[in-house]
């Protein structure tokens, strides 16, 4: 039951990119075509999951016991960025099909604020390893649902007449508030 | 380029948030009020400047290969800073702004100029570019918090302007952000263009 309350408070409720403002970057960038915004969700997914496992270590068998936690920006920075490397280097040799679809999303990620967000996010509310890998786990999909949801209206946008001024970025702008106006809707279920 | 110009350019030309659109995360996130905004644009610049001007010093003696890991060990120490100073300062506005102060690592920005500025020129440029691009920020943080804190709650910097009754409450929430840098921006564009 717990577990559901995350799952459902991570996707919908407090989704990262809509209603904590987190991965904007990346929302914004790479949400132009549906397919590119399955492959960034996909990359993202992995590495958060696997991120927030690392710094919850970290945090709890290093940080916690030196009585050093003001390192937890830079140690938490460092680990991310260390293993978007790695990852990119491992899928290189073990599954060329996977890095030729995530590959070009891999770089993109180490400056992805939604990853190191919810790698401190964890930390603050206390969860245990197994809450904090589901809360990841959800929140990438709160953060992919999002994405290509808003990859398909920007699509059909393309097609539209707009005025100069507005056409591009503030249209999209504009789109993602009506998108977080929906997911409003959600709030007051948990 | 004189210095002017690199002042100039930072603060209006290629202003980060309304042109270059980097720094999103921040710009949508604190900017329910107007000293929130104000706040967070402070604090990125002296991240901004301080990075700055040690990357600008230290560049020459990095390896190009662990070049990108070095700038971000030296803005994360930065940001160490900010974040213990604002919790023993202004308590109240590190709560406000909360995740979002340690988040200022992943700001585009910040590692941005350090990687495209700051590693290529001299001390005293590198300074003026980390002040100008900071405040050109700062500004930009700024009248967005005004803007959604006049229309959603009535008040400006705090101060009560008209009943709070009468405010759109949407612009204080999160759709509101999107709508109003939207709208923002659109204007921005037809200012620059007339």
């Amino acid at each position: 039951m717990e577990f559901i309350v995350i799952i459902i408070s991570a996707i919908f409720v407090n989704n990262v990119v809509l209603m904590q403002f987190l991965g904007i970057c990346p929302f914004l960038g790479v949400s132009k075509k549906v397919s590119t915004a399955v492959g960034m969700t996909g990359a993202v997914t992995f590495v958060m999951i696997l991120a927030t496992i690392v710094t919850y270590l970290i945090q709890h068998y290093i940080l916690n016991p030196y009585g050093i936690g003001f390192m937890q920006t830079i140690s938490f920075i460092l680990v991310i960025a260390s293993l978007v490397q790695l990852v990119e280097i491992i899928l290189k040799k073990v599954s060329p099909a996977l890095y030729q679809a995530l590959g070009v999303f891999l770089p993109l990620i180490t400056t992805n604020c939604a990853i190191l967000g919810v790698a401190i996010m964890t930390i603050q509310k206390d969860y245990n390893l197994l809450e904090a890998v589901v809360f990841s786990g959800a929140s990438a999909i709160g953060f992919g649902l999002a994405l290509v949801l808003f990859a398909g209206l920007r699509e059909h946008l393309d097609l539209i007449e707009l005025p100069k001024g507005i056409k591009g970025t503030p249209a999209a702008l504009i789109v993602a508030g009506l998108l977080a106006m929906a997911f409003m809707g959600f709030s007051g279920i948990v | 380029m004189t210095n002017k110009d690199i002042f100039l350019r930072g603060f209006f030309k290629e202003n980060a948030v309304f042109t270059l659109l980097l720094g999103m995360c921040p710009t949508l996130g604190v900017t329910s009020s107007a000293i929130n905004g104000l706040g967070m644009g402070l604090a990125t610049t002296f991240v901004l400047i301080m990075s700055n001007l040690v990357i600008s010093l230290v560049s020459s003696f990095i390896p190009d290969k662990v070049k990108i890991p070095s700038f971000i060990v030296i803005i994360a120490s930065f940001v160490t800073m900010v974040d213990l100073l604002m919790a023993g300062y202004v308590p109240a506005l590190h709560e406000q702004l909360g995740v979002f102060i340690p988040l200022i690592v992943v700001n585009c920005v910040v590692l941005g100029r350090a990687e495209a500025f700051a590693s290529k020129n001299k001390m005293v440029p590198s300074i003026i570019d980390g002040i100008s691009m900071g405040l050109g920020f700062a500004m930009a943080l700024t009248m967005l918090g005004a803007i959604r804190e006049f229309f959603g709650s009535g008040k400006m910097f705090g101060v009560t302007l008209f009943n709070e009754t009468y405010g759109m409450l949407v612009f204080v929430l999160a759709p509101g952000a999107f709508i109003a840098l939207g709208y923002l921006i659109a204007f921005i564009n037809r200012v620059r263009k007339a």
